[in-house]
């Protein structure tokens, strides 16, 4: 992609790259002198606040693992719940009654507009108020109905779009065939608008990771994030180190699920050779790409 | 019911206008920030190609809730960075900003790259024959285009910055979903009202943004 814009360089290119490269390291390594120097100030860069992460296993098995699982869960949880009803949110989206449409298009605006973390707090005072769940497992329950919430109405559009990006003349056969229009959706169009989704749906797994830190940061559920406050108290103060080996799992985990969509997304293009062009994902996925950038 | 809002006791305008300036200043920034990562992603030298992607990888799977508490305990609380602000609330404001544009940046980066997709190669090929250099390409040919083809992901970018303003109440920047957990405390009893409050401030913000914007890229895109 970036070839079309410069061309392969010749001998006064590459002397010139090679002068941006120097300016560029030196800039760099400027920042990362600075960096460095600020935080050996402070003494955070000596080997007793780095070690334990190496040498002590218990920081992994009573604080971070712990942490990590409880991210997961709350994560699993939330797309098991997000996935099947923002699916029947994007069905009743694309409903021939307007009574179902209508209604289903405003719960699916709403909940889009709102923020996570909006609609984390207010359910944990919802259930504080008016559940008796034990206030151990109420940021749990917060966290995961914050995430439903939003997340099934993102795959609600989704799923809309995915079925939208379908070539007309599938639905029409179905229906020349004397399908219901049910079994056209469950038959003929969800199987195609899938495989088109999946690449959206995937991805969205790492907006859902991302967001349960909120409730480690905002809401006492005891996540991966929230292990900071346990190990810096601990392990002597040590909140640049502990922060960053807990961002480095995030990294990691999201890292593998990126690369995960963008593996079953070269797939299909690939397949889609083969298959002959039946379905023009190309220009539905940016569609979709879009709306799943979105963070909190 | 909203006789909360009347007491005089929270200044829902006020919590809404730091709301509002956090989305204006981090778009600012972040629009500037992720236009100098796509340059480093498409320039001709590798290094600064494999920075900008790095960065963007890197940045883009870290929660901003973790780029932001990392702001306040690392950047604050362990290296006294103040950004030149005195109150705790202005200091919890800059870092917000600071960590938001670093944070959508990137997203800035990956939207305005799927622009660049879109320019015919022709056109560069074009722009080279008449023998213009790699910044005059990108500059005066290429990412003016860009821009006009990214305004529909770069429009979804900023409302979920906009949203992601709430994060920074993480740190203590009195914004709305600070004031929102405060209230939510102090008002129990009308718990649904104060929902209702803020998440209509939140469609207020959001809806006409998606609007205009999405009038505009219709308006503005490139005619093919």
């Amino acid at each position: 992609m970036s070839s079309v814009l410069y061309d392969t360089p010749g001998p006064r290119a590459k002397r010139r790259n090679l002068v941006y490269t120097i300016g560029f390291v030196a800039v760099l390594a400027l920042v990362g002198w600075w960096v460095l120097a600020a935080l050996n100030d402070k003494h955070q860069l000596d080997a007793n606040k780095w070690s334990p992460f190496v040498t002590d296993s218990k920081v992994w098995t009573t604080y971070l693992l712990p942490g990590l699982v409880e991210t997961l869960k709350a994560a699993a949880l939330a797309i098991l719940i997000a996935l099947p009803l923002g699916a029947a949110l994007g069905i009743g989206r694309l409903s021939d009654h307007r009574w179902v449409r209508v209604p289903v298009g405003a719960v699916v605006e709403f909940f889009r507009a709102i923020p996570v973390l909006l609609l984390m707090m207010f359910a944990a005072a919802l259930y504080r108020e008016f559940t008796t769940i034990s206030s151990d497992f109420r940021p749990l329950y917060a966290v995961v109905t914050g995430l439903v919430l939003y997340n099934a109405s993102v795959i609600a559009e989704v799923v809309r779009a995915g079925v939208l990006s379908l070539p007309r003349g599938q639905g029409d056969a179905a229906v020349a065939l004397g399908m219901r229009k049910g079994q056209t959706m469950l038959y003929v169009l969800l199987p195609q608008a899938v495989t088109v989704m999946l690449p959206a749906l995937v991805s969205q797994l790492v907006v859902i990771v991302k967001d349960t830190a909120l409730g480690g940061a905002l809401l006492g559920f005891e996540d991966l994030l929230s292990q900071n406050r346990q190990i810096t108290a601990n392990y002597g103060a040590n909140t640049i180190a502990t922060l960053v080996v807990i961002a480095l799992i995030y990294i990691v985990l999201n890292g593998i699920l990126t690369n995960l969509a963008g593996r079953v997304e070269k797939r299909l293009r690939q397949g889609k050779k083969s298959a002959a062009a039946a379905i023009p994902a190309q220009s539905a996925a940016p569609e979709i790409e879009a709306k799943t950038i979105s963070g909190a | 019911m909203f006789d909360f809002l009347d007491s005089g006791q929270y200044d829902l305008l006020g919590a809404f206008w730091v709301t509002a300036k956090l989305a204006l200043y981090s778009a600012i920034g972040s629009l500037i920030w992720g236009t100098a990562l796509v340059s480093m992603r498409v320039s001709p030298v590798p290094l600064m190609r494999s920075f900008g992607t790095a960065y963007v990888n890197i940045v883009r799977n870290t929660p901003l809730t973790v780029v932001l508490v990392g702001c306040l305990l690392g950047l604050n609380q362990t290296l006294s960075i103040t950004l030149g602000g005195e109150r705790s609330e202005d200091i919890g404001f800059r870092l917000a900003v600071l960590g938001l544009v670093a944070y959508t940046g990137t997203f800035v980066c990956e939207a305005l790259r799927s622009g660049i997709n879109t320019v015919p190669a022709g056109q560069a090929e074009a722009a080279r024959a008449l023998g213009m250099s790699f910044t005059q390409v990108l500059t005066l040919v290429v990412l003016p285009q860009a821009f006009r083809a990214a305004v529909t992901p770069l429009a979804n970018v900023l409302i979920a910055l906009t949203k992601n303003t709430t994060v920074a109440a993480a740190i203590g920047a009195a914004d709305a979903a600070f004031l929102m957990k405060e209230m939510i405390e102090n008002e129990a009893d009308a718990l649904f009202a104060v929902f209702a409050v803020f998440a209509f401030g939140f469609i207020v913000l959001t809806l006409p943004t998606g609007l205009i914007l999405g009038w505009a890229a219709k308006r503005l895109a490139v005619k093919r």
